[in-house]
């Protein structure tokens, strides 16, 4: 155990004593309506209790082992896209890298040796997978191979080991830490989905990309977009070096790029005519299906910070 | 008893990390797994992965009445693996190289049916090429003629021919489909129970998340 920052404990508390009051809405719903089927919100829920339960755990345990728990993630979400991606038989030893790459990049993370972590999988990963394929010599295919996995790397591991990298940058806001960051990260990015999704259901109207994800509305994105926004600047001061102004841009970088993870995800979906990548989250789908708006927020939001304060 | 204290051990150690954490399934329509035997398990067969997966399916108690049926000629070709399929696995071994006596030929088969334990059976009798199914074989038919008191269970994996076919060592971690299907119904002739069995394999493979059609 080691020392949590005051503003980082009290994220913390807000966030179970906000997961309380989804149990207690979602039981009074259940006694209230018998006749109908509670089984997804029920299950959703509990999920939920898992899910920040685990990430609070890891992160009190102390910054290593938060890391460790962050690598996992990246190696749980690239088995899961590199399972439903059409992939050929010969790129078997090419995937067994890009697994490999996983305790080397957390590793440059841990040693906080900033240059590796940020060009080791676009450059070195990049321009070496495409060798190993070479090595196998089929060719039929390659190009369409060699794209797939790359983009699996760039997804899975690159964009969620910036959440990792948030929790080892120099403490510049001492009342919470690099934990603050990365609470203020996931809390935001996870709450952007819910409002989304509720201004959708209240107000949703004229479709964005109907193709791609129908339940996507004009009138969720922006009532999303909107309280987030005030959210993220009421809250940064107090978990971010970021102040006030700055607090509310990040907000609306979380917001709108959340989204855009959100439909590039579903987009992959579409195209392999699957609902859920997975079934590892009770409710929610695989771990995909739940970080996808992760994937773009979490490198969006470290840059924007790491150029204004770092 | 030592044996299946082996086993468990196999299970608990090694099957169940690299089966859950390694690989990672998503498994379909769990209930309809035969809980008690007599019963055949018949599944396709892409991997030595196929039956470590089978064996994570079902809660360590249960874990002894589960017997693979597999190639003598194959787990039986020297000590230490035959030791290990015989002892650990519980293998019941089968000759594919001598078909003529066939009474014989199943009577261990038999005997485990009659003291009311599940068969895991490949009826497609080889891994083959990864991914791909080969033809069925009319064994299972012959073995289950006269057994009114076993079921059928078909079930499907998809995933296991990445993570390790064939002739590869690297095991490469893949998340794998598992789909359980319907006991078979009754039928009369081999012919017709491979064809009840090769679309049940059909459908069951549509409700895999892993598997493209484009493949």
């Amino acid at each position: 155990m080691h020392h949590i920052p005051l503003h980082s404990v009290i994220m913390m508390v807000l966030i179970l004593g906000i997961l309380i009051i989804a149990t207690i809405i979602t039981s009074l719903l259940k006694i209230k309506n018998r006749d109908k089927d509670y089984t997804e919100l029920h299950q959703r829920v509990i999920s939920w209790w898992w899910m920040i339960g685990l990430v609070f755990s890891f992160l009190i345990l102390g910054k290593n082992t938060a890391i460790i728990f962050f690598a996992f993630l990246s190696f749980l979400a690239l088995k899961e896209f590199i399972s439903i991606v059409p992939i050929r038989q010969v790129d078997r030893n090419a995937i067994f890298w890009i697994y490999l790459s996983i305790p080397f990049q957390y590793y440059w993370v841990a040693a906080e040796w900033y240059g590796m972590f940020i060009i080791f999988i676009p450059v070195y990963l990049f321009l070496l997978v495409p060798v190993r394929m070479v090595l196998k010599g089929e060719t039929q295919g390659f190009i369409r191979s060699a794209g797939i996995l790359h983009w699996a790397a760039m997804l899975t591991v690159f964009s969620i080991s910036h959440v990792a990298y948030l929790l080892v940058l120099p403490e510049k806001e001492m009342m919470a830490g690099g934990i603050g960051l990365v609470l203020f990260l996931l809390f935001m990015t996870q709450f952007n989905d819910v409002s989304q999704y509720v201004w959708g259901k209240c107000f949703g109207k004229h479709k964005i990309v109907p193709k791609v994800s129908p339940n996507k509305t004009w009138q969720g994105f922006i009532g999303g977009v909107v309280t987030i926004t005030v959210l993220a600047g009421m809250i940064a001061p107090y978990l971010t070096p970021l102040n006030r102004l700055e607090g509310y841009i990040a907000g609306a970088i979380i917001s709108v790029s959340g989204f855009w993870g959100d439909v590039v995800i579903s987009s992959v979906k579409r195209d392999l005519h699957i609902k859920d990548i997975g079934n590892l989250i009770p409710g929610h789908g695989g771990i995909l299906d739940r970080m996808d708006s992760l994937i773009y927020t979490a490198p969006l939001l470290f840059h924007y910070i790491y150029y204004l304060h770092y | 008893m030592l044996n299946r204290l082996l086993k468990l051990m196999f299970i608990l150690l090694i099957v169940k990390p690299i089966v859950l954490i390694i690989l990672g399934l998503n498994v379909r329509h769990r209930q309809k797994l035969p809980q008690n035997g007599p019963a055949i398990i018949a599944a396709n067969h892409n991997s030595h992965l196929d039956t470590m997966v089978m064996f994570s399916l079902y809660p360590l108690s249960k874990v002894h009445k589960l017997r693979p049926v597999a190639a003598a000629d194959y787990f039986l070709s020297n000590p230490l693996l035959a030791w290990f399929s015989l002892n650990v696995i519980g293998i019941i071994p089968i000759s594919r190289t001598d078909p003529s006596k066939r009474e014989t030929l199943f009577s261990a088969c038999h005997q485990a049916l009659d003291q009311g334990d599940i068969l895991i059976l490949f009826p497609e009798g080889t891994r083959g090429e990864p991914e791909q199914r080969s033809h069925l074989k009319k064994g299972i038919y012959h073995l289950t003629k006269d057994r009114e008191d076993t079921a059928i269970v078909p079930l499907v994996t998809h995933g296991l021919g990445r993570a390790l076919p064939r002739g590869e060592a690297l095991l490469v971690p893949f998340i794998c489909d598992i789909v359980v299907g319907d006991a078979l119904p009754a039928v009369s002739n081999s012919d017709e129970m491979l064809e009840v069995l090769s679309s049940q394999y059909n459908q069951l493979l549509d409700e895999c998340l892993t598997f493209n059609k484009q493949d």
